[in-house]
């Protein structure tokens, strides 16, 4: 059964424009018939441009915002009605600002967050245990959470997410501002404990990187629409984003004449082409050998980016 | 609903706690904030250098004013005033994560920065009631001691109540702050005062329209066994908790439509 | 001068923006507005005459009072809180390397501020005001460049002081408490909980005296006509304190910017 169902879902609000003393009123649809399920344990990142709708949808999804049109059902219940009972099952990490308390230690947050949470003492240890060692916050339980870098900080918040076993998980930007390493070392755990827990979790980023290392789904949406829903492997094949293929020449040329692909950079000898994704390299390499003195070459994939971008662009 | 003290005590230790972590630093704001509050009852000790009775009352029997209504309020900040700030956590996001929490968002917008150095005007006001208490001659009777007793916590719930009032109306007017400390601060103001002295007019609106007057006004009359104004009988001091509790009530239908409005507009 | 001229033109306009703030702002200056007229009524009853003031008098200063709270900054203005929060945090190192003047910076911030809460708010409680009550206005129209005069150097006094103890911080480790104690003294002494006029005996001589005398009552007496010495002496009395409290700060900005140059802060 699955554990996030929308049908039909929509979000209105009324945008009131100033110019000069004139005030016109006009309807933005933020999010506009949005209908898709999450089955339990699926780790979906929701992806899309500032102002797509995915933050008034993690907001009707959390029960914050109610739907102006179409039904949600969040772990069998609808959020908006049940809003106080579905705060225990799920948990929200919102990436830019802390909901730990800023003058107190790590450690203290958490002891609130047991008793607001009704964990039962046991378990709570439990849990604590398993996250310290999981996130190495064992240095950092004493310290006052100002003191904190972001690194540090953004794992406290997520430990404190997870601390009550949410069933569901929503995580705003989790790895924004972080070092490489950091950021490596929170999708570990945010893997394991999807594997371990069947923890659901809904990822909202701009870094595709977190999507490529964590999400077995990848939903991209604009303007309020769904316009892609389905694996990574499936969003990079649904476009015929260009691939790019480098030749490096003998001698510094004018840009090369080849069937099928065009010319888009040229860097002394070496020069950069693109070719549609469902064209063969093949008969490219046959001809640019035949007439032109090639040394070497390389064809890339096009990358998530690329693939996003032309994504936004069609829709 | 019977989880929500202890949901409240949960929280402010938290602040309470966070304050204590710079003992100096509370201490200063402690002394400056009861300084502050001082200053109002220095101006009434200056009037009565050149008097000897506002609008019939004694030196004593305003300090019994003063001190009820500023109890009141200074209890009504110190409890639910951080809720005054709602506008302002609409604005940069926090208050959504208030509605994330299994915790009612009115106890977490009560209960958020919550500023114990706000003792400093409970404090203050009840170093005046003693001196009041010194220095007025009361005729004391057991109804009488209740009433006084009693009319501390009411006028508390009444002003918490207005507190939760304005506060509702920031989901309205998301930049209205300073208008609902007109009927809180400006209602502690006034109500330090024998309200007679503001003309029958006002007095008609603090009875019934925003009820100042059942702060501590008819209770102190009932007090110190004056007659009430406008013809309305001595012991109207004694309907407080009934208007505190109907206050209670009124915000608490504005908290929830201004939430149900924050809830179906997202602004 | 043009990049301080910019500066206060851009803070006027940020003021300006805060509509519904400036509004309620001004409601809430005509409750208390009432509530003292109430008071004072009763007072200058009991007591006609007091201070100097008659009933005329002591309701105008009300009004002009309740305008002038916010443009004068005794409390609310943001400005100078913004640079002790400047100087808390640290950031106001960047300030420091800027090829202006800090006080100068600063000071063209605050009056871009007061002039806009002046011009929004301060005339609004005074026109409630003279709806309801008799009011006095300055006899003649050559008073009215001695009143303007007279504002400015008040909001300029107002904030020097504010100044001063933002800066404190450098060597303060807890200029919040300061701001408090600042805040205390302003309320006392500037006139906002009676008119300075009514302070008895030595008290009164003291608080007449005080820079916070200079940025409100001063002012107010002068549009009533009331200043014991005449408003020359007045205006004289102010600027006394302007030079002094300025000179005070730019002596400590240049404490300061040696302690973050050369200590690094």
């Amino acid at each position: 059964m699955a554990v996030i169902e929308l049908a039909d879902v929509s979000r209105a609000f009324t945008v009131t424009s100033r110019s000069g003393w004139r005030r016109t009123r006009r309807e933005v649809r933020a999010v506009d018939g949005m209908t898709f399920s999450v089955e339990p344990g699926e780790v979906m990142g929701y992806i899309g441009p500032n102002g797509a709708g995915k933050s008034t949808t993690i907001k009707m999804l959390t029960g914050i915002l109610v739907p102006s049109g179409g039904t949600i059902r969040v772990a069998g219940v609808d959020p908006s009605r049940h809003r106080l009972k579905l705060a225990r099952r799920i948990g929200v990490v919102f990436g830019q600002r802390t909901t730990l308390w800023w003058d107190l230690p790590l450690k203290d947050s958490f002891a609130v967050l047991q008793k607001m949470y009704d964990v039962p003492l046991a378990r709570h240890r439990e849990n604590l245990a398993t996250f310290v060692e999981l996130l190495d916050l064992r240095d950092l339980l004493d310290v006052p959470v100002r003191q904190l870098s972001l690194g540090q900080r953004m794992r406290g918040d997520i430990a404190a997410a997870l601390l009550h076993d949410p069933e569901i998980v929503y995580l705003d930007e989790p790895t924004i501002g972080l070092d490489v390493i950091s950021k490596a070392r929170l999708r570990e755990f945010l893997a394991q404990v999807n594997a371990e827990r069947r923890t659901t979790i809904i990822l909202t980023t701009h870094d595709l990187d977190d999507i490529e290392a964590l999400c077995t789904r990848v939903m991209v949406i604009d303007h309020g629409h769904q316009i892609f829903d389905g694996t990574l492997d499936g969003l990079k094949s649904s476009q015929s984003a260009p691939r790019t293929l480098v030749v490096d020449l003998a001698a510094t040329l004018p840009p090369i004449q080849v069937t099928g692909a065009t010319v888009i950079k040229t860097d002394g000898p070496r020069q950069h082409l693109t070719f549609p994704t469902n064209t063969s390299a093949a008969p490219l390499l046959a001809e640019i050998a035949a007439n032109y003195p090639l040394v070497d070459l390389s064809v890339s994939e096009p990358t998530i980016e690329s693939v996003i971008t032309q994504l936004y662009n069609t829709a | 609903m019977i989880r929500a003290p202890a949901q409240y005590w949960l929280l402010i230790v938290m602040w309470i706690r966070s304050v204590l972590a710079y003992p100096a630093s509370f201490v200063l704001m402690l002394v400056s904030s009861t300084l502050v509050n001082l200053t109002d009852f220095v101006a009434v000790l200056i009037m009565f250098s050149h008097i000897t009775a506002f609008g019939g009352f004694s030196l004593g029997e305003m300090a019994l004013l003063y001190a009820t209504s500023s109890t009141a309020l200074g209890m009504a900040d110190l409890l639910t005033g951080s809720i005054e700030r709602v506008g302002e956590r609409i604005r940069t996001g926090a208050f959504d994560a208030y509605l994330i929490r299994p915790v009612p968002a009115f106890l977490q917008a009560a209960a958020d920065g919550f500023a114990l150095r706000r003792l400093g005007r409970p404090l203050q006001a009840g170093t005046v009631l003693v001196f009041a208490l010194s220095k007025v001659d009361i005729d004391w009777t057991v109804a009488r001691g209740i009433m006084l007793a009693v009319s501390l916590v009411t006028g508390t719930v009444i002003f918490a109540a207005l507190f939760v009032l304005g506060a509702s109306f920031q989901f309205v007017a998301i930049d209205s702050a300073e208008l609902a400390n007109s009927v809180t601060y400006g209602g502690q103001a006034l109500t330090q005062f024998p309200l007679t002295v503001f003309g029958k007019e006002i007095v008609r609106a603090v009875t019934f329209v925003v009820p100042l007057a059942f702060v501590n006004y008819y209770p102190v009359l009932y007090v110190l066994g004056k007659p009430a104004p406008l013809g309305l009988p001595s012991w109207i001091g004694l309907l407080s908790p009934l208007v505190a509790a109907v206050m209670v009530a009124l915000s608490s239908l504005a908290w929830r439509a201004g939430l149900r409005r924050y809830r179906s507009t997202g602004s | 001068m043009g990049v301080y001229w910019a500066i206060a033109v851009r803070s006027f306009r940020r003021f300006s923006t805060y509509r519904i703030a400036t509004v309620s702002g001004i409601f809430t200056n005509s409750v208390f507005g009432f509530i003292l007229c109430g008071v004072y009524l009763t007072l200058w009853h009991e007591r006609p005459g007091l201070g100097g003031y008659d009933v005329s008098d002591a309701l105008t200063f009300v009004w002009l009072q309740q305008g002038l709270l916010m443009p004068v900054g005794i409390f609310g203005a943001s400005t100078t809180s913004e640079l002790g929060e400047r100087v808390r945090s640290g950031a106001i190192a960047v300030d420091l390397y800027r090829p202006t003047q800090l006080l100068l910076w600063w000071l063209s911030v605050d009056l871009g501020r007061a002039t806009f809460q002046l011009l929004a708010r301060g005339g609004a409680p005074l026109l409630v005001g003279a709806l309801v009550f008799d009011l006095k206005f300055p006899s003649s129209v050559a008073l009215w460049p001695l009143v303007v005069l007279g504002l400015l150097l008040g909001i300029m006094v107002s904030f020097a002081i504010r100044y001063l103890v933002a800066l404190s911080g450098f060597w303060i480790t807890d200029s919040r408490g300061m701001e408090q104690l600042a805040l205390v003294l302003s309320l006392f002494f500037a006139g906002t909980i009676l008119p300075l006029v009514a302070f008895p005996g030595w008290l009164g001589v003291i608080a007449r005296a005080t820079p916070w005398a200079a940025t409100m009552q001063v002012p107010i007496d002068i549009w009533l006509g009331r200043n014991p010495g005449g408003t020359g002496a007045a205006l004289l009395f102010q600027f006394g304190w302007l030079l002094v409290l300025l000179l005070a700060g730019q002596l400590a900005t240049t404490l300061a910017t040696r302690k973050v140059v050369i200590q690094g802060g």
